[in-house]
């Protein structure tokens, strides 16, 4: 187990490199630079001087290669850079923003987990029932609705007509501030998951390992707990690994439109303002958790299924 | 467009009278909205030229001069009275003694000098460094000839001595932001980005990255019984959605509108007295580049101000959340000439002027555009089948903002859409057309007139207010007549604020920048923010 786990740690590290190469590059080569971007909503004119001041403080009139090796050296010293707007080590600033993230993406997955999971092994041992109609109906509106749109509608009902909740913010950090952001962003996962746990369930259900536990007269319950649930974990697992995975990337759209102090909304203003150092390195956060929590999973469901562990 | 101007600044008169004729209630909290990004870049406004951060200097810090948005003009900050040389160089300020920093210490013309020194040090790459640049010596200070600024001299703790390159109003470049006055004690320069110190009615208590900046009144602050509030909250919100359910729920207490909000307001019976309008100085235009030929003639890029019919985009597209534009000066702009009229929408007269011209044929020309809503590609396809009916063929190049301002300033580009600030100084804004400023600086369409030189160059030396403002208006309306750009509209900005909240001024410059000091709020304010 401990070689399984040691293996999959070291194929992350050139997915890592390859990477940072990639935003590197990206962020060579499109137009536009921060100095430009202090002018670009026109309320000040342009300062050449300054900008080119700017440029050479920021080591941004150094040829592309060389910029690169410096990158890269620094990355390997696990040295993010320095923010070109905020003039701070880019840890600093995402060391700020990642833990509002953490507790957005936890909580919204949460809320997937225990309502999907449930709601589509019910469904699965009823197909065809009212429930399995309404619990895929749901799964289909909650994908194909928009999270912005969602957000809105959320705020709307539970902040302005019925008062409940606050539209936005993170307030002190309470449990109130977080409930609209959190089931904004767990719909879309709750969908997938609900339709995959139907899925899983089905097909475990068909296995003949299931006529056979039902033929030795165990009792419905007994099957469903010993043998159904435990081989369709592995699916779930994985879905919710992914799922999980991905989250913080997709919570952009939610922290900017909920004011959440995490780090997708720095993203978005530095990619902006094109603060480089700051972009890549949050890139750079969002692709180690995904690739962290993937290699979490991988261990997990070895752990609950040791076949694959052998392979 | 007028008649509604009148309008807007009756509202404006309405709060401000409605401020003026009830006692202002001491305390409570104001629940401020940041709505031009998600986050604060720094909180040391020295280094900042955002907006953004500038709302939380307008809380902490000033500088020694300030905006008075009623008058339309820069006044004393720091100091009570200024004596001024027969020849406009040398001013002498006496500076207040009753300002104290945050921190205990009070206001010396040390702490003044140490500012201006480290906005024009040139390691610190500041923005405000071309502001103070108008101050003698500041120039062999920043090339390392010199360890002093030549031009600042400390008479005594309460007198500083400022002579000036040209006879310049100095209140315009010293008023800003980005020149603000911090104390020279602070051993840790870094401390000014992560707990600033200054001179304003509130002082820094908590900074929550990505959410808000919260201040608390400053109990020594100079003018009496000023402050009102205990505190604000300055929150990020830079979604005008989110903003306007916030604002409709009474979580926040103003909010800055954008076209279909202000439309949408003007409708709702609960929010349509309660709307704060004023003309900004940014007037949005296309800049025509005469590397492209057929800009070169004056007679084309009339034909272009003619073919498009601007008061109905303003209308259709802008919710009338703007004034058609009729020169580079914008209505709040003391230059301004009211009675020159805009370009008429005349397509005939287009097509007239573009075969005198010699394209009766027509011509076709790109624009970059960014993807703003109000000045940006969806500005572009609404002039797109204007000019195609006069033969011209416009193709938008859709870019980021930052890519914008690169692709302007390193002349790259043929033709470009744009917000640019035209004010408060309309001798700083008409600069942008002298023909010795550089392309990159603001002379983005590279015009070049003698006749407009001689009248800003007279405009530049002339010591009488009036007359130098009699001159800018000729300069004005003769770029009108060149036609250097598409002039598109003037900003009109927006603010929606509650029933409760007074003492809010319409501040042509940036309507979302406040004077907090002056806002209160009554008894009808919900209890979280009593």
């Amino acid at each position: 187990m401990l070689r399984f786990t040691i293996r999959r740690i070291l194929q992350i590290i050139p997915t890592i490199v390859v990477v940072a190469l990639l935003i590197f590059v990206i962020f060579s080569v499109v137009p536009g630079s921060f100095a430009s971007s202090l002018f670009s909503d026109g309320k000040t004119a342009a300062d050449p001087q300054l900008m080119a001041r700017l440029n050479e403080q920021l080591g941004l009139d150094k040829p592309v290669h060389q910029r690169f090796l410096t990158y890269v050296g620094d990355l390997a010293q696990l040295d993010l850079g320095t923010s070109f707007r905020t003039r701070r080590p880019v840890l600093e600033l995402i060391n700020e923003r990642i833990w509002a993230s953490l507790q957005l993406a936890v909580a919204a997955m949460i809320f997937a987990v225990v309502v999907a999971v449930p709601l589509g092994f019910l469904a699965a041992l009823r197909p065809g029932s009212i429930l399995d109609t309404v619990t895929m109906v749901g799964a289909v509106s909650g994908l194909s609705m928009p999270q912005f749109w969602l957000g809105l509608l959320l705020m709307y009902v539970f902040a302005l007509q019925l008062n409940w909740l606050p539209s936005f913010g993170y307030g002190d950090g309470s449990l109130r501030n977080l409930i609209l952001p959190a089931i904004t962003l767990g719909v879309t996962p709750l969908a997938l998951l609900a339709r995959t746990t139907r899925a899983g369930v089905l097909d475990v259900l068909n296995g003949d390992f299931v006529r056979t536990a039902h033929a030795k007269g165990l009792s419905e319950a007994q099957v469903v707990r010993r043998h159904v649930a435990r081989n369709a974990l592995v699916l779930i697992i994985t879905t919710v690994g992914l799922l999980f995975g991905s989250l913080i990337g997709q919570a952009v759209v939610i922290e900017k439109l909920f004011a959440w102090p995490g780090i997708g909304s720095l993203l978005v203003d530095s990619v902006a303002m094109r603060d480089i150092p700051v972009v890549q390195g949050t890139i750079l956060v969002i692709v180690v958790w995904f690739l962290v929590i993937n290699t979490a999973v991988d261990v997990i469901y070895a752990l609950v299924d040791p076949r694959i562990k052998q392979e | 467009m007028f008649r509604r101007f009148t309008l807007a600044a009756v509202l404006c008169a309405g709060v401000s009278g409605l401020a003026l004729a009830e006692e202002p209630r001491q305390g409570g909290t104001f629940n401020f909205t940041a709505p031009y990004g998600s986050s604060f870049a720094t909180l040391d406004i020295q280094a900042s030229p955002n907006t953004q951060e500038e709302f939380i200097t307008q809380a902490i810090h000033r500088s020694l001069y300030a905006w008075d948005s009623i008058n339309n003009a820069p006044v004393l900050e720091l100091a009570t009275g200024v004596d001024v040389s027969d020849d406009g160089l040398v001013y002498t300020y006496h500076l207040r003694k009753d300002a104290k920093f945050h921190n205990g210490k009070a206001l010396t013309a040390d702490d003044i000098i140490y500012s201006y020194k480290r906005v024009s040090d040139p390691k610190n790459a500041f923005p405000g460094a071309s502001y103070v640049a108008i101050i003698k010596g500041v120039d062999d200070f920043a090339a390392g000839k010199s360890e002093d600024i030549a031009g600042l001299k400390k008479i005594d703790d309460n007198t500083l001595e400022v002579t000036f390159s040209s006879p310049v109003n100095p209140g315009f470049s010293l008023m800003q932001n980005t020149t603000a006055i911090y104390p020279s004690n602070v051993e840790d320069e870094a401390t000014f980005a992560t707990a600033p110190v200054g001179l304003g009615p509130f002082r820094f208590r908590e900074h929550v990255p990505g959410s808000q900046i919260v201040v608390e009144k400053f109990d020594e602050f100079y003018e009496e019984g000023k402050p009102y509030l205990d505190r604000v909250n300055i929150i990020l919100m830079s979604e005008d959605s989110a903003r306007d359910v916030a604002f409709r729920n009474k979580e926040i207490d103003v909010s800055i509108l954008g076209p279909t909000q202000y439309q949408a307001y003007q409708q709702d019976d609960a929010l349509k007295d309660h709307l704060l309008e004023v003309a900004e100085v940014y007037t949005r235009n296309i800049g025509f580049n005469p590397k492209v030929e057929a800009f070169r003639d004056k007679r084309v890029r009339q034909a272009i101000n003619h073919a498009i019919n601007t008061p109905l985009i303003v209308e259709r597209l802008v919710k009338n959340k703007a004034y058609p534009a009729s020169g580079w000066l914008p209505i709040s702009s003391p230059a301004f000439d009211k009675d020159k009229a805009p370009y008429a929408f005349d397509p005939d007269k287009a097509k007239e002027l573009l075969k005198e011209a010699g394209y009766e044929n027509g011509f076709s020309f790109e624009v970059t555009a960014s993807p703003n809503e109000s000045w940006g590609v969806p500005i572009v396809e609404a002039i797109l089948p204007m000019l195609q009916k006069v033969g011209i063929t416009v193709k938008p190049k859709p870019v980021e903002s930052s890519a914008l301002g690169e692709a302007v300033t390193t002349n790259n580009f043929e033709a470009f859409i744009w917000s640019n600030q035209t004010g408060p100084d309309p001798l700083a804004a008409m600069r942008c057309y002298w023909s010795k400023t550089a392309q990159s600086a603001c002379n983005y369409t590279s015009y070049s007139n003698p006749e407009f030189d001689k009248l800003y160059e007279a405009a530049r030396d002339e010591r009488d207010p009036a007359k130098q403002t009699d001159l800018l208006r000729q300069a004005n309306n003769l770029v009108q007549d060149d036609a250097p750009v598409w002039f598109f509209n003037y900003n009109k900005a927006v603010m929606a604020y509650q029933p409760w909240v007074h003492g809010l001024v319409p501040n042509a410059n940036e309507l979302a920048l406040q004077p907090y000091e002056d806002i209160w709020i009554d008894d009808t304010a919900p209890a979280s923010r009593k």
